[in-house]
């Protein structure tokens, strides 16, 4: 699956300043649907280079961390079980760096 | 029709019943569209100010600008409010050059920026020009442990001091409400009644010189960011590079986790501080002035000069607080220094984050 992903308010710096992804996720077999709870462990183990508690606790998102899909707080799909399609994007903004 | 989406996930907002829901507001559950966002966003900061009596026609208003989030959404707020509602202030930004190299160089670049984007005049002031040290030099003569210390008093110190030379009536920081339960918690935890009592006031420092307001006291922090993405406004953050405060770092978290569980405990530990206004024999100190520098104090010199004389004579530790090995009642009397140096806790934000 082709997505986008970005990264702000700090992130970034754990995965060397680079702000922007073009990822392709390789799916389960037998399976056509990829959630949130799953690309959080993806981007864990391939994007995320130092720090790795700063982005995740947990099986969730650090808290502080703002994920929002398409443009969309994740709070208003479902958080870890939304289902994502072919070509969104997904944000990830901390709250926790810098005034 | 690759673009459009739809997806069963999206919802309309619940003001206009009209666009598509962007963000879930955590004070009130509501799900609400950008739109309705950007106005019950802008219009209960203005209730804020107009309610609590913030500030007054005419009057010469500093933005304590960082370049961070909270100051840079707070300096774009406050010049939209001001032309809109015709608050009749003279608003300029204030940033503090501690000279950290790395660091604070690059958020002076966003403030400047921001100086243009929002037109508002930049003053800035610098460690080295007010104490002759930048903090770069004072980590190379102290290390980096208890560095945070000069920076907090230094800071305030010259945000101060920056006000005064432009002849400022008021200071407006970027304090948020997640800022303002932090600071709650971490009063109760030092078990510090004073500063808890004083700790959630709007206002600071109106017997002072310059008196400090908090425009943010009751926005949380998500919204400030979402607002800050939605908007494409240009802030910097990144940590500051010399040792945060872990202490304070934990008391984030617990806040950060309470808020995931129920988005309303940040108000509600803000209320809480507010109604534990418990009567107290403990005064605070009597408020004088530094022989040396003019500057508020209530003792001989303010906190600033003794760090300064210290760093100057070859002693950094002078005026740091706790030593190692203390005597019991001697530790005592050393976290009631601590506690004083530290005492901007009511105010100053932690180095780990850029604001003041
Ligand atoms: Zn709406
Ligand atoms: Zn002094
Ligand atoms: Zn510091």
């Amino acid at each position: 699956m082709h997505l986008t992903i970005e990264f702000g308010g700090g992130l970034e710096l754990l995965c060397q300043s680079v702000k922007i992804h073009h990822v392709d996720v390789d799916m389960k077999p037998g399976e056509d649907k990829l959630a949130m709870r799953d690309l959080l462990s993806w981007v864990q183990t391939n994007l995320i280079k130092e720090r790795p508690e700063m982005f995740m606790k947990d099986d969730h998102v650090r808290p502080g961390v703002l994920v929002l899909i398409n443009d969309c707080d994740w709070e208003l799909s479902g958080q870890l079980d939304t289902l994502l399609e072919e070509k969104d994007v997904i944000v990830f903004i901390s709250t926790l760096h810098g005034g | 029709m690759e673009d459009v989406k739809q997806k069963n996930r999206s919802r309309l907002c619940s003001i206009c019943n009209d666009k598509k829901a962007a963000l879930k507001r955590p004070k009130t559950q509501e799900q609400i569209c950008r739109e309705c966002f950007y106005s019950v966003f802008e219009e209960e900061i203005h209730n804020v100010i107009v309610d609590n009596k913030l500030f007054k026609s005419g009057e010469r208003v500093a933005i304590a600008a960082s370049g961070g989030k909270d100051s840079t959404v707070l300096a774009y707020i406050l010049s939209e409010l001001n032309r809109r509602h015709n608050y009749g202030l003279d608003l300029f930004l204030l940033s503090v050059d501690e000279g950290i190299t790395g660091y604070r160089d690059d958020s002076l670049e966003t403030v400047k920026r921001n100086e243009i984007q929002y037109g508002l005049p930049l003053k800035v002031v610098s460690y080295k020009d007010l104490y002759g040290w930048t903090m770069d030099e004072i980590v190379k003569a102290i290390g980096l442990k208890n560095n945070c210390t000069f920076c907090g008093v230094f800071r305030r110190q010259a945000l101060d001091r920056g006000a005064a030379l432009m002849r400022t009536d008021k200071l407006a920081t970027g304090h948020n409400a997640d800022d303002m339960a932090e600071t709650v918690l971490l009063n109760i935890l030092r078990g510090d009644i004073a500063r808890l009592s004083r700790c959630t006031l709007i206002t600071t420092g109106e017997d002072g010189p310059i008196p400090r307001c908090k425009p943010f006291k009751y926005t949380y922090e998500k919204e400030i960011v979402m607002y800050a993405y939605f908007k494409k406004l240009d802030y910097f953050s990144t940590e500051c590079i010399y040792s945060p405060n872990a202490y304070r770092g934990f008391a984030r978290e617990f806040i950060k986790d309470l808020e995931r569980i129920r988005p309303s405990a940040i108000l509600d530990i803000i209320r809480s501080g507010e109604n534990l206004r418990i009567s107290t024999s403990t005064k605070m100190p009597d408020q004088g002035t530094c022989e040396r520098c003019g500057y508020i104090s209530s003792q001989k010199w303010c906190k600033a000069c003794v760090l300064l004389d210290g760093l100057n004579r070859g002693l950094p530790r002078q005026g740091i607080g706790r030593t190692r090995g203390a005597v019991l009642s001697k530790d005592r009397e050393q976290i009631r220094t601590d506690s004083e140096m530290k005492g901007s806790i009511s105010q100053s934000k932690p180095c780990g984050t850029l604001d003041f």
